[in-house]
């Protein structure tokens, strides 16, 4: 290790790993450091990822692909199932095993990797501006330098903080998630399915996503909204004992997704933020891999490009702002509105836009059919919806075949 | 004050991800609340996925 560095990256998750992959590969010495002993670990996530996206970032490798998915079910609160076919819908992952292969990609790359190392605190310089990294490992309080540090915190968003931009998510903007690993369950091989209700999960969605053998992660998120009153243990809880009293739980995981827009700022002198920290994952989904590597790609070109050009000062790290507002922020925004209308529908309406879809011939039952039935006296929100299914590649799942 | 049950936290970071003074600190394993800048306001109470945190007079 050094004490001084071009770009010091904090957490490594895919937002942070593909940030560091990405500098490197532009030339910039680079430090990434993950609080936890183990880079991938805990997972808390449930491991969907759409074909498209994934694919821009990388090639899908038998080492942590878990199962291909074939097809969506979307799940009525009166227990109708629209079936959305589709044979390239996406992968689930082995989470533990892909943040490793992005790590291991940055650090092949040249980036330095280091496990156990908490950071505490920046440093800054004249007129305040961020020019290092305060972490501890192992007893030990180091302090380094850096050109640049990168927020890739997840959704903690702490490190932001630190810098001086306000990241706290407001409580309609974050879903509160419990997830079982379950087997001895039936479920479809090549499915996942998505459960909506207000009642059963108010502002979010039940999830089953299988990996293969029989086994599936079955997990829940609602609004923090909502969670005031019941949390999301409970209700899921509910739903295992009525629809899998039979099955084991493998593996618990806990955790929070970020449903908002991108966060105001993400980009200051010597500073940036990426993924989770930046509140980059679809709001509609909480699908937050694909966005989180869609940005750290970005990022860490135009860190690499900074660094070369002696300029990190703010009006050049926008370039990374204004390539992600292209890519898929403006998407983002609509999504954001989506859901604003989608989480609002009663258990009535979502009833009815079941029963209105499964009304249309098979060939005819799109996700974008379902935005049509569902948002049927929103008519502008549907052409947006139009527009982005068409554009957008961090769906959890790309949905229009 | 904010009480936390320490042998149920997951440390997820869901509860820090709202919290509008910054005054929750998180290692791997371990979570610190700075009772001295909390100010009750309950938001992480409320949003923790698992009932770790809990409100406690005194
Ligand atoms: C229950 C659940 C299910 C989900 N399911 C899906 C899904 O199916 N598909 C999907 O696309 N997305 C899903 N998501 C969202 C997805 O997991 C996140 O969007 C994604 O992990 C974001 O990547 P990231 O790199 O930004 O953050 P993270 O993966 O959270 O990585 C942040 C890293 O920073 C480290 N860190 C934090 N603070 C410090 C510090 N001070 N010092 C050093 N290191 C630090 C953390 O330990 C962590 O490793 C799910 C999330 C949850 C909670
Ligand atoms: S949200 Fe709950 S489980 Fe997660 S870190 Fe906070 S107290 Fe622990
Ligand atoms: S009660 Fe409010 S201020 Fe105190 S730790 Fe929880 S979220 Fe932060």
């Amino acid at each position: 290790m050094d004490d001084q560095y071009d770009v010091i990256i904090i957490g490594a998750g895919p937002a942070g790993s593909v940030t560091a992959w990405h500098a490197s590969l532009g030339g910039a010495k680079v430090l990434l450091l993950e609080k936890d002993r183990d880079i991938g670990y805990p997972v808390r996530c449930a491991e969907g990822v759409g074909a498209a996206g994934l694919q821009s970032i990388v090639d899908p490798d038998s080492r942590w692909i878990a199962n291909k998915i074939k097809g969506v079910d979307l799940i009525s609160p009166h227990l109708k199932t629209i079936h959305i076919l589709n044979e390239d819908f996406g992968f689930v992952l082995n989470r533990k095993i892909f943040d490793n292969f992005l790590a291991e990609k940055a650090a092949k790359a040249g980036a330095e990797v280091l496990t156990k190392a908490y950071a505490e605190s920046l440093c800054f310089g004249e007129n305040g501006r961020v020019n290092g990294v305060v972490f501890s490992h192992f007893g030990r309080r180091l302090s380094l330098r850096a050109k640049i540090v990168v927020g890739a915190d997840g959704v903690e968003s702490r490190v932001g903080r630190w810098a001086g931009i306000r990241t706290q998510l407001k409580m309609k903007d974050i879903e509160t998630c419990v997830q079982y690993t379950m087997s001895n369950i039936d479920v479809k091989p090549d499915v996942c399915e998505f459960h909506f209700s207000r009642e059963r999960s108010p502002g979010g969605y039940i999830w089953i996503f299988p990996k293969g053998d029989g086994i599936a992660n079955v997990g829940i998120g609602i609004s923090g909204e909502y969670a005031r009153y019941k949390s999301p243990l409970r209700y899921l809880e509910k739903f295992v004992q009525e629809h899998f009293p039979k099955g084991s739980v493998l593996t618990t995981a806990v955790g929070g997704v970020p449903v908002s827009v991108t966060n105001r700022q993400i980009v200051k002198d010597g500073f940036m933020l990426v993924g989770d920290a930046a509140h980059q994952a679809n709001p509609i989904s909480g699908g937050g891999i694909v966005p989180a590597m869609v940005a750290g790609k970005l990022a860490g070109k135009v860190a690499a490009e900074a660094v070369q050009a002696g300029d990190v000062s703010q009006s050049f790290l926008e370039k990374y702002e204004k390539q992600w507002y292209r890519a898929e922020g403006r998407t983002q925004k609509i999504m954001y509105r989506l859901k604003e209308a989608v989480y609002k529908l009663t258990d009535d309406d979502l009833n009815k836009t079941a029963d209105a879809v499964l009304s249309l011939p098979e060939e005819k039952r799109t996700m974008v059919s379902v935005f049509k039935k569902a948002l049927f006296n929103r008519p502008t929100l549907i052409l947006e919806a139009l527009k982005v299914f068409k554009t957008s590649i961090t769906e959890v799942f790309d949905p229009l075949s | 004050m904010i009480k936390i049950k320490e042998a149920l936290c997951d440390f997820c970071g869901t509860c820090v991800s709202v919290c509008p003074v910054d005054c929750i600190e998180l290692q791997e394993a371990l979570i610190k609340i700075d009772q001295n800048s909390c100010t009750d306001c309950m938001l992480c109470v409320y949003v923790c996925p698992i009932e770790t945190l809990e409100y406690s007079h005194g």
